[in-house]
């Protein structure tokens, strides 16, 4: 008897906790759809870099932050996902620079994007990260001597990172955070449905049930 | 002999409620930071360290039969944090001022989550359960050191 009630108990207690949970992301994915039906600039903003051909029907948002290593780690993944659907799928890049110092690292991503260059620092900042942003001790003069790399000009990129409009841009994508409760990065949505449950499986499933939907064969 | 059966069946019901609010509390308190991602500011964690261990310190003392050395270890932890659970009520309710308050990294310990009917904050619960443990315990050590 005292079993089965402490027993009973635990068993209570831990369906009450699965179905709160539950309850709480349908309320969450309801909310987030109603967003992106009525406010799809919170997800895509002008000045957002997008990779991928205009005529995709699947928006893949990723706020991110160049510094983050779990965002790095999911570059390649992200890539081949893309790859494998060509044409279908749109990757648009908002910052979540969440970390304190981690602005700047956004800033040197968005001038090397005045200079045309914008994927190809991406791609070598990620790479690497490691050199520059090891273990939370972050040397920005390190990119100097690695971004000639893929032909930016340095000293025209120190210019232009402290240009008032990405400053702008930062400040824009930092209130749409907010807005939309990004609270770790990478913060995935996929036509505006949040990645609930974080992990390479998940976002897989999440932007086929999209393909699907859009695609259907 | 009926009459001591009675008294233990007591006490273990009592132990088993207080088991029951420690159970139901840490429920609560893992909901709030894992599916609703409330971030627990330091005093959160503090009765946290006080809350989470009553679980199995009260759960073992039900078994096989009521153990009175459950309030021995049970009640330092309910106390501490009681006392933790009150000031931070006091804090978050702005009787002490915010400036004195050790948290200054992370999330503010007055940083308002959640109010119940508008006024019952998480401190406040957690206060609420916090003495009543203390109570419960109380009333079993009265009771078993007759």
């Amino acid at each position: 008897m005292k079993y089965v009630l402490v027993g009973l108990s635990c068993v209570l207690l831990i369906l009450a906790f699965i179905a709160g949970s539950s309850y709480y992301k349908d309320q969450q994915i309801e909310k987030y759809g109603f967003m992106a039906e009525k406010n799809a600039e919170l997800f895509v903003r002008d000045h957002s870099p997008t990779l991928g051909s205009d005529d995709a029907k699947v928006y893949l948002v990723e706020f991110m932050d160049p510094a983050c290593e779990t965002c790095a780690a999911f570059e390649p993944f992200v890539k081949k996902i893309m790859n494998s659907n060509p044409g279908k799928i749109k990757l648009v890049i908002r910052y979540a620079p969440f970390h304190d110092g981690a602005d700047n690292f956004v800033k040197i991503l968005e001038a090397a994007r005045m200079q045309g260059k914008y994927w190809e620092t991406l791609d070598m900042m990620f790479k690497t990260q490691n050199i520059w942003a090891s273990h939370g001790h972050w040397q920005p003069e390190r990119l100097w001597e690695i971004l000639p790399q893929v032909g930016l000009d340095i000293e025209q990129l120190k210019k232009d990172m402290h240009d008032p409009a990405i400053a702008k841009i930062i400040e824009q994508d930092m209130a749409d955070v907010k807005a939309l409760d990004v609270q770790k990065t990478p913060g995935y949505f996929v036509n505006g449905k949040p990645l609930q449950v974080f992990g390479y499986k998940q976002l897989h499933q999440l932007i086929q049930s999209e393909l699907d939907a859009q695609y259907p064969k | 002999m009926s009459q001591s059966d009675h008294a233990a069946k007591i006490n273990w019901t009592l132990l088993f409620l207080g088991w029951l609010l420690v159970s139901v509390s840490t429920t609560i308190s893992l909901f709030f930071s894992s599916v609703l991602e409330y971030q627990p500011c330091v005093l959160c964690w503090y009765q946290r360290i006080c809350l989470f261990p009553m679980i199995f310190i009260l759960g073992a003392g039900l078994f096989p039969t009521f153990d009175k050395s459950v309030i021995k270890f049970a009640l330092p932890l309910a106390t501490a944090g009681g006392l933790i659970a009150f000031y931070h009520t006091l804090l978050y309710a702005g009787v002490i001022p915010e400036n004195i308050q050790p948290c200054s990294k992370g999330v503010s310990c007055t940083e308002k989550y959640f109010e119940l009917f508008g006024f019952v904050s998480i401190p406040m619960l957690s206060f609420f359960a916090f003495s009543t443990i203390v109570a419960l315990l109380l009333i079993l050590k009265r009771r078993t050191s007759k």
